[in-house]
């Protein structure tokens, strides 16, 4: 084990993440701005949510404000934001996994089919739960698989299987829709404990696992490692192939655990859920921050950019306004968040400049050490930065 | 560091298998055998006094609908074989259905080809496959056109079709039915997907109904025919609207989704109206013990009705309770309110969604 971390640490420094920037360095050190930690690269973000919030107010008041409404805001976020922690991963990690909505459905069907609902209730509804994460799991594991070692591009294996997994469901459930009928299974996932509904809870344990995962393991750092320049890790002594396969595994995984939650909010199993959740979900990641050539990415980003999105989608209920203009609104969110995202993060702003340099304390708190250590690597030609695909780079 | 290398090498095939026979054991649960897939097909009981029934000279049907992503839709070509299993002299090509033009006109193509007797087409896009009907019609081959239609009224010998602004004007009436003597009511309305025409048809027939009785819609949201829409639309449309007397939700597919949503909010101060008319819904109507109160339907039987005029034209023969001898150019179905009351009558024939 300490030889593992030995080696995870001297890739850290050849990938150029620091411990004292956190992973994904930052474009922000090159300004030495204030902004140049997690709350700066996704500062675009939180704005863009927090205009949202202002707009939802003024034209909703109270019925926006309101904690039901929050709520109901933050549940609607959960299934889709599970399905885009798993992403995150996948991205990070140099991947795509465009198979997400149809393991979703898969997952969800296989979990409520007559059999597994009897067996649920002979036993306990946690069998629906096992095969819905088993089956995420296992399909997440295929695509893996096909990718590392089949060295299929990622953009056509998961294709494959989205198409694949998504006929599967409509066979195994002869394009029905199947009803849940374990009450105690409904009634555990769509209750709430002190307020909050469960979904939100698992949505929120989910994300802090996610976190911790990427951010406080060898796992996170090999994943960035991995994402950043596969050649380099693989050279650090990282098994790409084989982190590749447990990056799409966790995908697939958190696609099992989205089943789950959309079960119960639906209180269906069918082929037609998920749809479209592997563009809601990379729409998402990317607009967190995430590069989607990977190599670096947030986990916090890419709540907020669900929040983002689900936020818009009741303010333009809430208004009683027409589903065409809630989609060009989305299309207009997405750029523009990532165009305040780069102006911000890169000290586009050029008032920082000074502030910053002009203060005795300024570049020794953050200036120097981070634009030094990660500044330059991370995003001028180093591993981490731009660079020509490696021989064995699986993306 | 050699070490370190050969533990997790070890631990990845363990990982595998592990999952792998998880997954071999979960492969158990795809069963899904218990199906009682009685109803769906078509009515085929109630026929008219005449010899129609009696088997004739045998004739090939050529069948292609879309491809069956909706309980809708599946209900379609369910009962389209059905009807056509019924009849002895009946043999039904049935083409795999498909949500792509092009795939769907060279189906279309090879049925003129095989020199069939009559085709019956549900387009996934009608205007799309006007060309491919006239073809057909010029070869001779009687096309019956079912639920959505072509441009061209030369493209189809007959035209079945199901009353999408009846059914909005259905749903409205029953709602002003039930709230006439309140002008203040509040009514919401779930859409399907906003851009197809028959979302709009409906809508205007839903709004032109309600603007008898001096009521409007206060609220309205779209979804997408899917459970899990219906159940977001739904969720957002209960938070903007604090208190609604009536919902009218345009389809029983997306209905499941809606209902979990209003369950999970606890709202019960309305009532519902569905639409499409799913076994689901229709047996949900018949308990009694949710908001859904009525479903308007659209029958799903309407390809099993273009497959029985496909053989009446096809061996010459007529409507037996008209007295015109030709069958009609357009049957134009209706819209029926399911209640309570009358939901026996029509539970049979409902689609398993």
């Amino acid at each position: 084990m300490s030889s593992d971390i030995g080696g995870s640490t001297a890739l850290a420094a050849g990938t150029g993440k620091s411990d004292a920037d956190g992973p994904g360095g930052s474009r922000g050190a090159r300004s030495g701005g204030l902004l140049a930690g997690p709350v700066g690269r996704n500062l675009g973000l939180v704005v863009a949510l927090v205009i949202l919030c202002i707009v939802g107010v003024a034209t909703a008041g109270d019925r926006f404000a309101s904690v039901d409404n929050v709520l109901t805001i933050l549940r609607l976020a959960s299934v889709i934001g599970v399905v885009s922690i798993g992403m995150t991963f996948v991205i990070i990690g140099g991947g795509i996994d465009l198979s997400v909505g149809a393991l979703v459905a898969l997952s969800s069907i296989w979990a409520t089919t007559l059999a597994t609902q009897q067996m649920a209730e002979d036993t306990h509804w946690i069998v629906m739960v096992f095969t819905a994460v088993v089956v995420g799991g296992v399909a997440g594991l295929v695509n893996g698989l096909v990718i590392a070692y089949g060295k299929l591009a990622a953009f056509i294996a998961t294709l494959a299987m989205l198409t694949g997994a998504r006929g599967l469901a409509e066979i195994i459930a002869n394009r029905r829709t199947q009803i849940v009928r374990d009450s105690d299974f409904l009634a555990f996932f769509s209750g709430d404990v002190l307020g909050i509904p469960t979904l939100v809870i698992i949505f929120a344990l989910v994300a802090v696992a996610g976190w911790v995962l990427l951010n406080r393991t060898t796992f996170g750092r090999r994943t960035f490692a991995v994402g950043g320049n596969a050649e380099a890790a693989r050279l650090a002594g990282i098994r790409v192939q084989r982190h590749t396969v447990k990056l799409y595994v966790l995908s697939g995984v958190c696609c099992g655990i989205a089943a789950v939650m959309l079960m119960a909010r639906t209180t269906t199993g069918s082929s037609t859920h998920g749809t479209l959740y592997e563009l809601d979900a990379i729409a998402a990641v990317v607009i967190g921050g995430t590069l989607l050539i990977g190599g670096r990415g947030t986990i916090v980003g890419t709540v907020i950019g669900v929040l983002v999105f689900e936020t818009l989608g009741n303010i333009f209920t809430l208004n009683n306004l027409s589903s065409s203009a809630q989609a060009v609104a989305t299309g207009v969110i997405i750029v523009l968040a990532v165009l305040l995202q780069q102006r911000l993060a890169t000290g586009g702003f050029s008032f920082r400049r000074p502030s910053s340099g002009g203060q005795a304390g300024g570049p020794v708190l953050t200036g120097a050490p981070s634009g030094a250590v990660s500044g330059g690597t991370t995003t001028d030609g180093g591993p981490g930065g731009t660079r020509p695909a490696p021989p064995g780079k699986t993306l | 560091m050699s070490a370190t290398r050969q533990r997790p090498f070890r631990r990845l095939p363990y990982a595998t298998v592990a999952l792998l026979s998880a997954g071999v054991l979960v492969a158990g649960c795809t069963s899904n055998t218990p199906e009682d897939s009685g109803s769906g097909g078509g009515g085929g009981g109630n026929t008219a006094a005449s010899d129609n029934d009696e088997a004739g000279d045998t004739v090939t049907i050529g069948f292609s609908a879309p491809a069956a992503d909706h309980g809708w839709m599946a209900g379609i070509t369910e009962a389209a074989r059905a009807e056509a299993e019924s009849y002895e002299d009946v043999e039904l090509v049935v083409a795999e259905g498909t949500n792509d033009v092009s795939t769907q006109i060279s189906q279309v193509e090879t049925f003129i080809n095989d020199g069939v007797d009559a085709i019956v087409l549900l387009p996934f896009d009608g205007a799309a496959m006007t060309p491919v009907a006239l073809q057909a019609m010029e070869a001779g081959i009687p096309v019956i056109n079912v639920d959505r239609e072509f441009d061209s009224p030369f493209a189809a010998r007959t035209t079945v079709l199901g009353d999408n602004y009846g059914m909005g004007v259905s749903a409205g009436t029953y709602v002003c039915e039930q709230l006439g003597d309140n002008p203040d009511a509040v009514v919401a309305e779930i859409a399907g997907i906003d851009s197809l025409p028959l979302t709009q048809d409906r809508s205007q027939g839903f709004a032109d109904a309600l603007a008898e009785c001096g009521l409007d819609v206060d609220n309205r949201v779209a979804a997408d025919f899917t459970v899990e829409g219906g159940e977001e639309a739904a969720s957002n449309l209960l938070q903007a609207a604090p208190q609604i007397d009536a919902i009218w939700n345009h389809d029983d597919d997306q209905g499941v989704g809606v209902l979990a949503a209003i369950e999970s909010a606890g709202r019960d101060e309305f009532f519902m109206v569905g639409g499409a008319g799913s076994a689901n819904a229709m047996r949900a109507i018949q308990e009694g013990n949710s908001v859904l109160q009525a479903t308007v339907i659209y029958p799903s039987t309407q390809a099993a009705d273009g497959v029985r005029l496909a053989r009446l034209i096809a061996q010459d023969k007529a409507l037996s309770d008209l007295v015109e001898i030709e069958i009609p150019r357009q049957i134009v179905l209706n819209a029926p309110v399911v209640t309570a009351d009358n939901v026996d009558q029509y539970i049979d024939t409902a689609f398993e969604s």
